[in-house]
């Protein structure tokens, strides 16, 4: 039997733009475009990409917070887009996710013994109010907030404090598995780190399993074991983390590895960088054959009307790209 | 002033007065920028990096702020004391802006060519025609393609990247001595930045003009700078050039600032991390503002604030494990 918590398999997304008085559908949006992919329990999978290439969309289906189009996901081998509505309940508690915005993601009236223990309540791990309490307090030392803290609401907080809050309110239901949509983005660098160092922890403490959704190369690189990198709503290089910072196959990884900049001042002119032409295509209508031909340093004819297929490179490093594939 | 320096800040005090509170969102802070470099300002949200920017063209709303004290010496003339008029004058074209977010600061009722004329007309008194022309030249030169098709599009029709050099070709429109970029590239994604930061090199080497460049992201501060300033609650903690800020930094802060950011190109099982929260600026500590958080603090540095040491030229930290009263020059 697998490893696999997480199976994505062939799954997209895609959103209709509609026009006209009769809102008539006129074209999609494929925010997500054919990904497989799957996530052995207890790593922590990366997900790099520019913005609108998807990766929001891509973890906010796979929770079924948004109905796909097609494909399917399995959560230790159930397809979450077909169970009932009472298993999907009982799944909600097992799959939690952590926000970008701290500010926006917690509601404004509710004290936090209310809003990490509310879904203690409603999912009956906890049952009756003095449970919850207790509870309360136990996760929220866990995440190194204080007790007394409990009874205050979301305003009275910093940037740091509330993401520690969204943490709790994840690990109140004893999930397995939690994605971090831009977990830490929103938050001051002497603050990210501290919310990445209990992030970690609690991974390894408890086991658990993240898809680890974020534009920053650097924290990807310190929290991940396999990383995947996303370019207008495809999967387009997946590997070990080693493989994908150290040996980046895929045209467009190279160039995001170069484009970050480096803490090393000395060798801002030594270092050979890629600097990609243009912006990022719309996904409403992406270019024919290979999606990143147009910015591609290497490009040839073929690129841009044959779609490269998604080959194993070679074992657990997947490459979408033609002349990584041997095609030229 | 040397004629080197192209602005010289001398112990500026920016407070904003709230209710009954003072707020000092900068507090004391001395810096100078030499002609032709770049000097990086690096810190955390509300370390009073902006507001000490904003304050060298007078663009914080008085009141709630108030220049309290300080002089800003821009072509030997004291900014804080020049009439509006004069300061209009300078403002966009001896001294230009670019902000992080170009969508709020370009105007969008008015389209991408009216906004950049209306610098032109203002201060380098052309007319309508020959400001439009410069203005595709402007855009030519930021690397837009069909300049003369986007001069007639109104900003929302732009992406973040565009927009941001639309910003940047603006700011370069007077040829300005001085170029402060708050945050530029902050709210463009990683590939977008590179074009950005190597358009940004490539145009200061073309007119010589001298950049403050504000941003939280010691990345880009190791690729953009020459000189560092590293601020913390409204005070400059530490200024050295770029090698020794990276090489050898010397105030705590300093040192857990570029600590506590996972490096791309090396493997970490954990990452260091400052400890506590960025004060409150309405309830400041006393003494040196970064105490509470200071592995290192001394029993001093909750009462008083340290004087600037010089350890070697251009390196001066603020810090009490550096002074000679306290110690002959210990080290962390």
């Amino acid at each position: 039997m697998s490893n696999n918590l997480i199976e994505v398999t062939n799954l997209k997304k895609y959103f209709p733009i509609k026009k006209g008085v009769f809102r008539s559908t006129i074209g999609h949006v494929k925010a997500v475009d054919d990904v497989t992919f799957s996530i052995e329990k207890g790593k922590v999978l990366g997900l790099v990409g520019e913005s609108g290439c998807g990766k929001s969309t891509l973890g906010r289906t796979i929770l079924r917070l948004l109905p796909p189009t097609s494909g399917e996901v399995k959560f230790e081998g159930e397809n979450i887009f077909e169970v009932d509505k009472k298993m999907m309940n009982q799944l909600r508690t097992k799959m939690q996710i952590i926000f970008q915005d701290p500010y926006s993601s917690l509601n404004p009236r509710l004290p936090i013994y209310d809003i990490i223990g509310e879904a203690m309540l409603q999912h009956k791990i906890a049952a009756n109010k003095a449970e919850m309490r207790e509870k309360v307090i136990e996760v929220m030392s866990k995440c190194e907030l204080f007790p007394e803290q409990a009874s205050r609401y979301p305003h009275q907080f910093s940037g740091g404090q509330r993401q520690r809050v969204c943490i709790a309110r994840a690990l109140a239901v004893n999930p397995e598995f939690i994605i971090c949509d831009e977990a830490v983005s929103a938050l001051d660098v002497s603050i990210q780190s501290q919310i990445i160092n209990l992030l970690k922890d609690m991974q390894e403490d408890m086991g658990l399993t993240y898809l680890f959704i974020s534009h920053d190369l650097s924290v990807v690189r310190f929290i991940s074991d396999d990383v995947g990198v996303m370019y207008l709503g495809q999967i387009v290089e997946m590997g070990s983390k080693g493989k994908i910072f150290d040996n980046p196959l895929h045209p467009y990884t190279e160039a995001l590895m170069s484009a970050a900049p480096s803490f090393d001042p000395k060798s801002r002119n030594t270092r050979k960088r890629i600097i990609l032409e243009g912006d990022i295509p719309s996904p409403a209508n992406p270019p024919s054959g290979c999606r990143f031909h147009t910015r591609c340093i290497y490009a040839k004819d073929v690129c841009s009307t044959d779609i490269p297929e998604y080959m194993e490179i070679e074992k657990d490093h997947f490459c979408m790209c033609h002349k990584v594939n041997g095609v030229f | 002033m040397d004629k080197n320096t192209v602005l010289e800040v001398k112990n500026l005090k920016t407070y904003f007065h709230i209710e009954d509170n003072i707020i000092k969102a900068v507090d004391d802070v001395s810096f100078y920028v030499l002609k032709g470099e770049t000097l990086g300002i690096v810190g955390e949200s509300g370390c009073g990096k902006s507001v000490s920017c904003m304050s060298i063209v007078k663009l914080i709303e008085t009141p709630p702020g108030k220049y309290e004290d300080g002089e800003i010496l821009f072509n030997d003339r004291d900014m804080l004391k020049i009439s509006d008029r004069e300061l209009r004058s300078i403002r966009g074209n001896d001294i230009s802006f670019i902000f992080q977010e170009p969508m709020t600061s370009l105007n969008p009722v008015f389209k991408v060519g009216e906004q950049l004329s209306e610098t032109m007309i203002l201060h380098r008194g052309m007319t309508k025609k020959e400001a439009h022309e410069e203005s595709i030249n402007l855009l030519n030169r930021v690397r837009i393609p069909n300049p003369e098709r986007i001069i007639n599009d109104y900003p929302f029709a732009l992406s973040g990247g565009m927009r941001q050099r639309v910003m940047i070709a603006m700011a370069l429109a007077c040829e300005p001595k001085l170029l402060i970029a708050d945050e530029p590239t902050t709210a463009l994604d990683v590939t977008i930045q590179a074009q950005v930061l190597e358009l940004m090199n490539e145009l200061k080497n073309e007119i010589d003009t001298s950049i403050i460049f504000i941003t939280h992201d010691l990345g880009v501060i190791s690729e953009m700078c020459d000189r560092v300033m590293v601020m913390y609650a409204g005070k400059v903690a530490e200024v050295a050039n770029v090698e020794t800020i990276f090489g050898d930094p010397k105030h705590p802060y300093t040192i857990g600032l570029i600590n506590s950011k996972p490096d791309l190109n090396t493997e970490a099982t954990r990452l260091n991390v400052i400890p506590g929260n960025v004060p409150d600026l309405n309830n400041m500590p006393t003494g040196c503002p970064f105490h509470p958080r200071c592995t290192h603090a001394l029993p001093i540095c909750s009462s008083q604030y340290p004087d600037e040491i010089i350890l070697s030229a251009g390196h001066v930290v603020s810090c009490w494990l550096y002074s000679s009263d306290i110690n002959d020059g210990g080290s962390v």
